[in-house]
């Protein structure tokens, strides 16, 4: 019959997919789940957050601003911005056993490596060793791109150019006279920056590869002149400019200077007086901003950061607290059976 | 509505009504062709309003209620960071993040919960038809209800930016190298971000399929895969310019803290909305509340009851409206088309005094379709 194949023909999907009836858990928040849950959560907080703060607690930091506002700092003859090649020294003690391995930090405020324009001045394409870029830079580096006479300059961009430059010498005083501190500066920037982001062009010498460019305006050296003990860390894979390349994400930040490890200081450093000296190159004054040498050291949770553990054991508290909220209200309110 | 008179209704339904339904029928096509719905017999009207109609609007108002949160979150978020990368619109999250997020990483599993969520099944739908009273009163989505979803993201990017913002100070990794870079900073802010949308996706729907379950936790999957990916050595090499957050998952996600940090904000996130959910529901319950309750202790009302199949006897099926001629208004008027003769066994017909809805009986239904048959009786 006609009518019937026509029928079946305009006849719907009869699946459980078409017709909505898709086998289906339906969970709702219940007592039994929901309150338990927050109770176990809870503990669980208060416990990551005790082993949180009591880690954060045994790790010591020691921080020292050398930026020379005060009349009475030692580097506040280097503050002046016509003083050049200024040096300065900082005296400071430690009380006990600061334990190894220290790292050297050197700390700045203020200072926004996150800013979009300043993130974005620079040529990864040069940084990875591609001469086609040496001879012309990528714009977004521009005004850092070509000097007054328009030669390429290679890194080109404003984060090269503003590279931190101040060196530090640290010394121990034992009976009046300085004993030098080693400090390792090897293996201070991430793995894959060393070793695949960064790459110096393949010319050796490598000094070949930078003719007809001109190092950052700012810089004292040009690229190739980074390191003149360790002609492994010259060029673009240059520990401390890798370091400073990886912009920080908030104002205030830290970048590793150095490791102390090595000889006598491979426990750490001993309880004693120190002296710092900073070769202060860095002008920050301009835009109110600091400088500070941090010496810290770390655990699995990594630097000191009190408040990850603070944090856990509020939210902790908070769920516990919450769980008994809960209960009181179920206990009272309970769900009413009827409709 | 049937019949070509009722076409320039159909038309107009947009202005005064909310959908036009025609019933494709005796008096031709003309009205299934204008309306928005249509269908064979009257009877599936009740199906349409109070099961499909139903769920519509609750999947509507859900999507746009979660689509609405996860966009305040995500933007909210920069807002907050505009405070501390001096007001450049710096993003906080990664480029290809941004591009990919709406359209790989949270597109499916809102596709999902649209399609197939329901908070009651079609039979329990059916039987308690208070449950359409919230799409009468706007319950689900309104200015209220915006303005309550705009506070929630707001208190959601806060913990997104604040809790990754001072767990990354000062901080290090446990070699002591840099943790607190803006691209680790984007990595975990990102994760947190998507994790927090993930789980509250989960929250919002009712009726966890197979299929919804897929997408939620395979598009973050997909996060984590196309991320690796495009961290990795190989992407950066060929495309260098364009992937310049080469080493970052690598660098980042091996650390504890990074991973701490994420468990504290998702939780941070969920928990109050568990929370509150909860309590709601235990001090004011809604219709919906109560039935759903009831559908997980008790069985299936039972169905209605299942009529032969019929067959539409039906010879006067022409394109052209009948509305010059006499029409139907005889034959209604005689009631020839009330059964007369016992059914087998069925219940009460068309009883015209009480209405059956009103005592949250299940509706019966009867058809017309004997009519021919009928014909010859008075």
């Amino acid at each position: 019959m006609v009518k019937e194949e026509k029928e079946i023909a305009n006849r719907p999907d009869n699946t459980a997919f078409t017709q909505q009836r898709l086998p289906a858990w339906q969970p709702m928040l219940s007592a039994g789940i929901v309150i338990p849950g927050f109770v176990l959560i809870g503990l669980a907080f208060i416990g990551i957050g005790v082993a949180l703060f009591v880690t954060s607690r045994s790790i010591t930091v020691l921080e020292i601003d050398y930026t020379g506002v005060e009349k009475d700092s030692p580097c506040y003859k280097c503050s002046d911005a016509d003083v050049k090649n200024c040096v300065c020294n900082l005296v400071f003690s430690i009380d006990s056993l600061f334990e190894g391995p220290v790292f050297f930090y050197y700390g700045l405020s203020n200072y926004f490596q996150n800013y979009r324009k300043y993130a974005a001045s620079k040529d990864d394409d040069q940084l990875s060793g591609d001469l086609d870029a040496f001879t012309a830079p990528s714009d977004s580096c521009s005004p850092y791109d070509y000097n007054s006479n328009d030669k390429p300059i290679v890194p080109c961009g404003a984060i090269a150019n503003s590279m931190f430059n101040d060196t530090f010498k640290l010394y121990r005083v034992v009976n009046g006279a300085k004993k030098l501190v080693p400090l390792d500066g090897k293996g201070i920037a991430w793995w894959t920056d060393y070793n695949v982001k960064y790459r110096n062009p393949s010319v050796t010498p490598l000094k070949n590869a930078f003719n007809n460019t001109v190092k950052p305006i700012f810089w004292p050296k040009p690229a190739y002149q980074l390191d003149a003990s360790d002609p492994a860390n010259n060029g673009f894979i240059n520990q401390d400019f890798l370091v400073w390349m990886r912009r920080a994400a908030l104002p205030d930040f830290r970048k590793l200077y150095r490791r102390i490890t090595e000889g006598d200081y491979a426990k750490g450093l001993p309880a004693g007086n120190y002296s710092l000296t900073i070769a202060y190159n860095y002008p920050v004054l301009s835009f109110d901003g600091t400088k500070k040498v941090v010496f810290s050291n770390v655990s699995w949770m990594g630097g000191k950061n009190e408040f990850l553990g603070i944090a856990y054991l509020v939210v902790g508290s908070l769920c516990v607290l919450m769980s008994i909220v809960m209960l009181i209200v179920y206990a009272k309110f309970k769900f009413p059976e009827e409709d | 509505m049937t019949g070509a008179d009722t076409l320039l209704t159909c038309r107009t339904s947009s202005t005064a009504a909310h959908i036009g339904v025609g019933i494709s029928g005796q008096e031709g096509m003309q009205a299934v062709l204008s309306s928005d719905y249509s269908f064979a017999q009257f009877r599936y009207l009740q199906r349409l309003l109070l099961v499909h109609g139903r769920w519509s609007y609750l999947r509507m108002c859900k999507f746009l209620q979660y689509f609405f949160y996860k966009n305040f979150t995500f933007t909210f978020v920069h807002f907050w960071y505009a405070f501390f990368c001096g007001f450049s619109a710096q993003t906080v999250y990664d480029e290809w993040f941004i591009t990919l997020y709406n359209m790989v990483y949270t597109a499916l599993p809102v596709l999902g919960m649209s399609l197939f969520d329901q908070d009651v099944n079609d039979r329990w739908s059916s039987q308690y038809p208070q449950l359409y009273t919230p799409g009468q009163l706007n319950l689900y989505f309104s200015k209220k209800m915006f303005v309550r979803c705009m506070l929630h993201s707001c208190y959601s990017s806060l913990i997104l930016f604040f809790i990754p913002w001072a767990a990354m100070q000062d901080t290090v990794r446990d070699d002591g190298k840099d943790i607190a870079d803006y691209q680790s900073f984007a990595l975990l802010a990102q994760t947190c971000l998507l994790i927090v949308m993930s789980v509250q996706l989960c929250l919002d729907t009712f009726y966890w399929t197979a299929v919804n379950q897929f997408f939620v936790w395979g598009s973050l999957a997909a996060y984590f895969a196309i991320t690796l990916t495009m961290y990795s050595n190989g992407m950066f090499l060929i495309f260098t310019s364009y992937f310049p957050f080469i080493g970052t998952a690598r660098n980042s996600l091996t650390q504890p803290n990074v991973w701490l940090t994420i468990f504290l904000t998702s939780l941070l996130c969920i928990l109050p909305v568990v929370a509150f959910r909860f309590i709601v529901l235990q001090l004011r319950p809604t219709i919906n509340d109560k039935v759903r309750h009831k559908l997980r202790k008790e069985a299936l009302p039972a169905p209605a009851p299942r009529r032969p199949p019929t067959r539409r006897i039906s010879t006067r099926r022409s394109g052209y409206a009948f509305s010059h001629a006499q029409g139907y208004g005889d034959l209604v008027t005689s009631r020839r088309f009330l059964l007369k003769r016992p059914l087998r066994s069925r219940p009460a017909l068309f009883s015209q005094t009480d209405s059956p809805l009103a005592q949250n009986q299940p509706q019966h239904y009867r058809t017309i379709a004997e009519e021919q048959e009928d014909a010859q009786s008075p």
